[in-house]
């Protein structure tokens, strides 16, 4: 009995290491074949990570997918956590790529000067209300009076007898960032109901009746309706000019300049392929078709 | 591995056997486990309290503005110069929806586990005991998710704001420590000595006067254990709690406003901190709370079992 058990637990830990060590031999198999395979030296394979925005992931992913489907010897790991996560790790030097939706000047405890900014796509965010709030266009300081709680009630502003409930996203949130900033004029929103991913937010002002929020252009469906503000429609074209001004970059940071496999990654992203085809399709704008430029304080030139 | 030349104090007498050896090897490795648990649990409370208490002793915040400030925001700074961590609105809820779920729940699993130890035995166990079962296995996501999908709404529709707060986690949470409590409940129940149930009946007392004078104050200390075994489960519950109770940093003043809990701040800021940093450092605070208090339901848990075996 005794023997037995000894010589099972034995055999489990042997078939444990076995099959660990087949695993470990069958990637390295499989990417010394793909480095063979086909590629000339130049090109760079090997094992990345990049981390931060929720925001960005689905089109670092999305890319590195198609990436990976060209050159069979990289390997790109996507991982999100929250653009404080991303900054702080770039900066600590303990990933390749650190993905942010603010500039890495905007966020405390972070050294801007040691970390290289590659702007890859811009975001545009906008309220969404409830479809039956009867409210389509704001100017901007009624948006404000409605996330400082002056305005309590969608009839003030000509709309249906209803209660305004105001959804937040978390503390630290790109997208909150960008809303208060641009969207509400740098002022506090009040204290209120707090969600931490746009998908909830989404969910939440679609079912509850007087909801607002505010969410990325790419998260808008008929479920939600997304307010104009001061006239202007919350679009593409408008983003581009600078008309609709609550915007955001998307920032892929590396530590130092980046080289090897992350710069490969980074100009993939930047190519016109991905620029004009993927980004619109996944709801980014792209870098390239922006006719202003914005720097970490805010301050717009135009360069088209 | 036997075939080695015999020294001679090592003659077969003189050399431990088999048995003994494996004697040895056994008592080693489950050690090896007590001691990896032990260095497990103190390396964590190492960690949560250096990092927790840095929110004072490194960003200068005030431990009185902690316990008793009401608004939240530590990236920015007071006029003086410290972080503002008022984190009385998370504690308020977190004790708020704990108390009344321990409230909620306590008559429903007591009842349940009188029915499946007193009154039918046979009937109440053959439900009960799958039921139980079941609603253990469930993860916390998906009471979290019914709760949004349902408790919610139907608050919404029904009571009045937006659905949100105190009163769906309360439900949401009593629904989650309801097989802890009955299943512990039962335990204490059934462990009331036969001969008391016995002396009362001969006494003369109903079934029903059995139950209340005798058994229920026989199990009162294993009852109060299971009440508060649930009130640390529900203390710690993070992610179905954050689903349903809104997030709002603001003192609780109703059950169906949004409000928030330790743990939901917690969850929902991580990501967006940096490790170090005056944000970050709060967040940790918190955990330090969290742990504190599940360190006060587990010492009261004790005192309760030795006070019994008086």
């Amino acid at each position: 009995m005794k023997k037995r058990n000894r010589l099972s637990f034995a055999a489990a830990i042997l078939l444990c290491a076995g099959l660990s060590a087949a695993c470990s031999s069958s990637k390295a198999e499989q990417s010394e074949g793909g480095a063979d395979a086909k590629e000339p030296a130049a090109e760079a394979s090997g094992n990345i990570t990049a981390v931060g925005s929720s925001a960005l992931q689905p089109l670092v992913e999305a890319a590195a997918q198609q990436y990976s489907a060209d050159h069979p010897g990289a390997v790109i790991n996507v991982q999100g956590g929250g653009s404080g996560t991303g900054l702080s790790k770039i900066s600590e030097g303990a990933v390749d790529i650190g993905n942010s939706d603010i500039f890495a000047e905007e966020k405390d405890g972070i050294d801007a000067s040691k970390i290289v900014d590659h702007k890859v796509a811009v975001v545009g965010m906008g309220p969404v209300v409830h479809p039956d709030t009867g409210v389509e266009d704001v100017t901007s300081e009624e948006l404000i009076d409605i996330f400082t709680g002056k305005l309590t009630n969608w009839k003030e502003l000509g709309g249906a007898d209803q209660e305004i409930s105001v959804i937040n996203r978390a503390q630290g949130s790109g997208t909150r960032a960008t809303f208060e900033a641009f969207g509400l004029d740098g002022n506090e929103p009040m204290d209120a109901q707090e969600q931490d991913s746009s998908g909830t937010v989404r969910k939440i002002v679609s079912e509850t009746p007087g909801a607002i929020s505010y969410l990325a252009f790419s998260y808008f469906d008929d479920s939600v309706t997304a307010l104009k503000v001061n006239g202007v429609s919350p679009t593409k074209e408008e983003v581009e000019t600078n008309n609709w001004e609550i915007w955001a970059y998307q920032h892929m940071y590396t530590n130092g300049e980046a080289d090897g496999l992350a710069k490969e990654l980074i100009d993939y992203i930047l190519s016109d392929d991905v620029q004009d085809t993927l980004l619109p399709e996944m709801g980014y704008l792209p870098v390239t078709g922006m006719e202003v430029e914005r720097d970490a304080e805010g301050t717009i030139e135009k360069t088209k | 591995m036997m075939a080695k030349l015999v020294k001679e104090t090592e003659h077969p007498l003189f050399r431990r056997s088999r048995k003994q050896h494996t004697e040895r090897i056994g008592r080693g490795l489950t050690f090896a486990a007590v001691l990896m648990t032990a260095l497990l649990t103190a390396a964590i409370f190492f960690l949560v309290f250096t990092k927790g208490i840095s929110t004072f002793t490194v960003n200068g915040g005030s431990v009185k503005q902690f316990f008793t400030g009401t608004s939240w925001n530590p990236g920015r700074q007071t006029g003086s110069g410290q972080p503002i961590i008022g984190a009385l609105p998370f504690l308020a809820g977190s004790l708020a929806v704990t108390g009344l779920s321990a409230i909620l729940c306590t008559p429903i699993a007591v009842g349940a586990a009188l029915f499946m130890s007193e009154i039918s035995p046979k009937s109440g166990r053959t439900i009960l005991q799958p039921v139980i079962e079941l609603l253990v296995g469930i993860p916390s996501v998906v009471y979290g998710f019914i709760g949004l999908s349902v408790v919610v709404p139907l608050l919404r529709d029904h009571v009045s704001g937006s659905g949100f707060g105190i009163a769906a986690g309360t439900i949401v949470l009593s629904v989650m420590i309801l097989p802890t409590v009955t299943s512990l409940a039962f335990d204490a129940i059934q462990s009331v000595p036969r001969q008391l149930r016995e002396a009362s009946l001969a006494l003369g007392s109903t079934r029903w006067q059995m139950i209340c004078k005798v058994i229920l104050a026989t199990a009162k200390p294993g009852l109060l254990m299971a009440v508060i075994f649930g009130m640390a489960r529900a203390f710690g519950e993070a992610l179905a709690v954050q689903m349903v109770i809104g997030n709002a940093a603001v003192l609780p003043h109703s059950l169906f406003e949004p409000a928030s809990t330790l743990t939901s701040i917690l969850t929902m800021g991580m990501g967006y901190t940096v490790l170090g940093t005056a944000e970050n450092n709060a967040l940790w605070s918190l955990a330090l709370v969290l742990l504190l208090m599940s360190l006060v339901f587990t010492l009261s848990v004790r005192w309760i079992g030795r006070r019994k075996r008086r």
